[in-house]
């Protein structure tokens, strides 16, 4: 890896992602990027200095070795350039998609400082793409370790510690709430960005590798965890997610046509209202549409109605367009989609027609003050300020907090004032052979961090287990 | 299996079909089964009822919800509206052996829906049935104004519409008994995800499916549940009909 001299004729932007145009995308649910195509891969790919110190590799939560996969690729050997990426990730169609690369890998890249960074999450995304398309192959695995392994709840955490305890030689099997697994990936991110075609691939291959995955298991309701353990399983992850939606607590907030983002997604995404009487999920879309908050959940769903057929769709955000916190690329799309977006105003109370049905909001304008604990600047209403906004459908999505079945049902397991699960760096938790990790542990986050803690609780389960005769 | 009286499941009848919620209406543990009564309302339920013996279903998640609290009360009025009768039995006899003296109420819209009538006196003290026309027993819950006046209860159970429950409720708050009602709001998870079951209770949000399904009848806001029981009305009265009219191409799965 000593070809550290940049070749002359590099360009200074990254090679621009394909998308469909957002007029047509606006109304249909296809995936809006296409993809690189091989030559723009190795075009991206050649914008790579492979460095002698690397430092997109510390930006990445699971330590994907950057500089070796893009040289392989290079070279275009593409079946060893997948097989070094999924030898730390296990989802890479899926990371390639959703992660946040210009807060992560590519925030560190050295080109980034003279220009675009290397875009490490396309060419990802280009060579998990390319080995789908070729078919899996299955890794070798560890000899059996005669250990029995479970995994709570079948989301990036889990499908992740699954991954690499089967890799191990562990026997796994996930216990899974819903009727499809892949937990927020499947119920959550839309199809336009995600498609389920490769969260149910990707979670084939985990399957092929031998994990067992067990669909409609509510732990803490079905069986709990104590019960788990008593059943012969050595040791326990849970990655049972934030899944709990969050509301203001306004008045009116219960009229029909409000919606959490949860539930809308919900109903969208994993229950596939969008083809609705063929599914027997309906919903209701009007045609003046508010989504509170500025997250990437508050995009989807914004996106989402959108495709469903909404006239207009306003994002109301109590912060300035700098505090947003969702991904700028998803922003830039959501905008060029036609979305609209009301920076700090809040909403106070929701007005309903005669049947209950939301009919507008009142908000009030904000300004900003300093900043709080979260290191952004607190918001202040602007005394006086109120105004009446019309709208039909309102989408709330402010956050959403771990689900507390499985804090309530397993005595001794330490939680927070907050609900989340307490552990510590390896995702030990307060009982022995429990682990936990994802966004139970942390709170509401993004998929790789869930991922990566998913990663560091399977090694540490497997040393406790190897440990433990 | 570990089902407990007041618990319910949540019932997929194919690929394509809805998540709802059903009240557990019956158990056998050594034979891992659970029993549920339902209405043919919907799409949903008029397919279930299709269904014979043997045929499968998409997915049962459950029990889901929180358990009946099941104690020694003392004296239990036990009120059951139409379906909801059958769940209402399950208490009944579980209340009945953990040594309480309990009063059975089945009501239902008309004397044909009245239903587990004998079963309900094989396990009850007394048996009392009302239906809104008057068709069979008496007319209407009023006549639990002069019962209560008569008989003193420690504790009531109300499972069914959610206007009776509002009415029971109604009747048993100046008696000061604590009533407990069973909530059917609309559901899709049932675990505590989409908030779409949320419900006023004593002035705060409660969630039907992680928070119940059972709460203090006295502080229920029962004009708020009943607007969102109603959401999606038109839609699936569209779906129920648009299935019965193609109704055999799609029918059984």
């Amino acid at each position: 890896m000593a070809d550290s001299k940049p070749k002359p004729k590099i360009r200074k932007d990254a090679v621009p992602m394909p998308k469909q145009n957002p007029k047509a995308r606006a109304k249909n649910f296809n995936e809006v990027a296409l993809g690189y195509t091989r030559e723009q891969a190795l075009e991206e790919a050649n914008r790579c200095l492979q460095c002698a110190k690397p430092q997109c590799v510390s930006g990445c939560p699971v330590e994907i070795d950057i500089p070796a996969f893009i040289k392989l690729l290079k070279e275009q050997k593409c079946a060893e350039a997948i097989a070094e990426i999924k030898s730390k990730n296990v989802l890479p169609a899926i990371c390639g998609r959703v992660c946040p690369q210009e807060d992560q890998c590519q925030q560190c890249c050295i080109v980034g400082k003279v220009g675009e960074p290397v875009n490490i999450g396309r060419l990802e995304r280009y060579l998990a793409d390319w080995e789908r398309e070729q078919g899996f192959t299955i890794p070798e695995k560890a000899q059996p370790t005669g250990k029995k392994t479970a995994v709570v709840g079948a989301g990036p955490a889990g499908l992740t510690a699954a991954a690499e305890l089967v890799k191990l030689g562990h026997e796994v099997t996930m216990l899974e709430a819903l009727h499809l697994p892949g937990g927020v990936l499947i119920y959550g991110i839309p199809e336009f960005r995600l498609p389920k075609s490769i969260v149910r691939a990707e979670v084939n291959y985990i399957e092929k590798l031998g994990v067992k995955l067990r669909l409609g298991n509510m732990v803490g309701r079905t069986n709990t965890i104590p019960e788990v353990i008593k059943n012969g399983i050595d040791a326990v992850f849970i990655g049972s997610g934030a899944g709990l939606p969050q509301f203001m607590g306004l008045p009116g907030e219960n009229f029909g046509g409000i919606y959490s983002a949860n539930e809308f997604l919900i109903r969208v995404n994993l229950m596939k209202a969008y083809a609705f009487p063929e599914y027997d999920t309906p919903i209701r879309i009007g045609k003046h549409v508010v989504v509170i908050g500025g997250g990437n959940v508050a995009m989807d769903s914004a996106r989402s109605a959108l495709r469903l057929g909404a006239e207009e769709v306003c994002i109301v955000y109590r912060r300035s367009r700098k505090e947003l916190p969702a991904r700028k690329e998803e922003i830039e799309n959501a905008e060029e989609e036609g979305i609209v977006c009301k920076f700090l105003a809040a909403p106070l109370r929701f007005i309903s027609d005669e049947k209950g049905w939301v009919k507008a909001m009142e908000c009030i304008c904000m300004e900003l003050g300093p900043p709080d604990e979260s290191g952004r600047r607190r918001p202040i209403p602007i005394k006086g300020s109120e105004f009446i906004m019309d709208t039909d459908t309102v989408i709330i999505a402010i956050g959403r907090t771990p689900n507390p079945i499985i804090q309530r049902t397993t005595e001794g397991l330490e939680v927070t004032k907050w609900g989340t699960i307490i552990a510590d760096e390896n995702g030990k938790t307060s009982l022995e052979s429990v682990y936990a990790g994802g966004d139970i542990v942390t709170g509401e986050a993004t998929v790789i961090s869930a991922m990566g803690a998913g990663k560091t609780a399977a090694k540490a389960i497997h040393e406790y287990l190897m440990k433990k005769k | 299996m570990k089902a407990k009286p007041g618990q319910f499941i949540i019932l997929m009848i194919g690929e394509k079909g809805e998540r709802i919620p059903l009240t557990i209406s019956d158990f056998d543990a050594r034979k891992g089964t659970v029993s549920c009564a339902f209405h043919e309302v919907g799409k949903t339920t008029k397919k279930l009822g299709l269904l014979n013996e043997g045929d499968y279903v998409e997915t049962v998640t459950g029990p889901l919800g929180n358990p009946s609290e099941i104690k020694n009360y003392g004296k239990v009025l036990c009120v059951g509206g139409s379906v909801m009768i059958a769940p209402l039995l399950l208490q009944v006899k579980t209340m009945r052996e953990a040594g309480n003296s309990v009063t059975t109420v089945l009501g239902a819209r008309i004397k044909d829906v009245i239903m587990l009538e004998d079963e309900a006196k094989a396990m009850s003290e007394k048996v009392y049935v009302a239906t809104d026309d008057g068709s069979k027993g008496y007319q209407g819950l009023d006549f639990l104004k002069d019962l209560l006046k008569k008989e003193k209860f420690d504790h009531c159970v109300a499972m069914g519409p959610v206007v009776m429950m509002k009415t029971v409720s109604e009747i048993t708050k100046p008696y000061g008994i604590p009533t407990v009602v069973t909530l059917t709001p609309i559901m899709i998870d049932g675990m505590g995800m989409c908030g779409v079951c949320r419900v006023t209770v004593g002035g705060k949000m409660q969630f039907g499916c992680i928070d119940g399904p059972e709460f203090n009848g006295h502080k229920v806001d029962f004009d708020g549940l009943i607007q969102r029981q109603r959401i999606f009305l038109p839609e699936e009265r569209l779906n129920s009909v648009l299935w019965e009219i193609g109704g055999c191409a799609c029918g059984r799965q």
